[in-house]
């Protein structure tokens, strides 16, 4: 599979990612904001960070990065885009996906493991994953509180597009369990097309043998399986 | 020369955990009949022009395009000659 990363000024999960699908066996390049060329990948990704020092609102600058333009056009002929938490945020800044993320209920940064509850499998990020299974990956946000409005939030529950929420480790999804204040506890969603991905937590956290959950392979193993089926 | 005084605010449907702190942080101090407290952003930009109309639609291009986010914020602006 081709990987693009995409940095932004102030990105810092860049590498990460980078990391994570380098040592998986991918073609994977870093692609500077300013360029205007994704060179060909199978699958982009907007890493988290803090683009623009969150300047105005969390992901509103890089929005007119010339990269993303580029993006945009890539994910409207049907290409895979995940974001990870700043990324989410480009992403709904940008308009591939819906509503928006405001700042945690508690006002303070959050960083710590998450239990996440997968509530679909029809996307190329959960294909091979069963609804209700739990993942353990860590959140780092301080702007993480999804919100859409009433009909765009039964718009997401029609089409299917709520993809993780937040629970604890027996899968209980509840006001207790929401770190951050989510509307529904959403802390994954899919755009209607189901090729672009924006999720709070990260996944590429959780994906290597030096960290003490390894449960983020399992949303890199379901990407894998969904491009080998369309190669 | 004319300046914008542009108001971005949250709309009243989405909550504002930042105003909420604050309402608390004034109980505290005494303030008990403060009900509600809303944090806006105030923003001015100067524009070297003098024509107010063609200021009123570039300004509300540029709240409609980026400073306000059409989701969760509303915004209004006044104008002034400097």
């Amino acid at each position: 599979m081709r990987v693009s990363v995409i940095t932004f000024p102030g990105s810092n999960c860049d590498h990460d990612a980078y990391e994570v699908f380098a040592r998986r066996g991918h073609q994977t390049k870093m692609i500077w904001h300013k360029d205007h060329d994704l060179e060909n990948p199978d699958l982009v990704i907007l890493p988290g960070g803090f683009s623009y020092g969150d300047y105005l609102r969390c992901g509103a600058l890089a929005r007119f990065s010339p990269i993303v333009k580029e993006i945009v056009g890539f994910a409207q002929k049907g290409g895979m885009v995940m974001g990870i938490c700043n990324g989410f945020q480009i992403l709904t800044e940008t308009g591939l996906l819906p509503g928006a993320l405001m700042m945690n209920r508690s006002l303070k940064f959050i960083c710590k493991h998450q239990y996440l509850k997968v509530e679909s499998a029809n996307s190329p990020f959960t294909n091979t994953l069963t609804p209700g299974t739990i993942l353990d990956i860590p959140i780092a946000h301080k702007e993480g509180n999804y919100y859409i409005d009433k009909q765009g939030l039964e718009r997401l529950k029609d089409q299917d597009c709520i993809l993780f929420r937040y629970c604890d480790s027996t899968g209980l999804v509840n006001d207790a369990t929401n770190p951050n204040g989510a509307l529904d506890s959403i802390a994954g969603i899919v755009n209607e097309s189901r090729n672009v991905l924006g999720m709070m937590p990260h996944p590429e956290r959780a994906a290597t043998d030096s960290v003490c959950s390894q449960d983020g392979t399992r949303i890199f193993e379901a990407i894998e399986c969904f491009a080998a089926g369309r190669a | 020369m004319l300046k914008a005084k542009i108001f971005v605010q949250l709309k009243p449907s989405v909550l504002d955990p930042q105003g909420k702190a604050v309402t608390n942080s004034l109980s505290h101090l005494g303030y008990d009949n403060v009900v509600e407290t809303r944090i806006s952003k105030y923003i001015e930009i100067s524009l070297d022009t003098r024509d107010i109309a063609a200021a009123q639609k570039q300004i509300d291009d540029i709240c409609n395009s980026l400073l306000a986010n059409p989701n969760t914020e509303t915004y209004h602006f006044v104008i002034e000659e400097i």
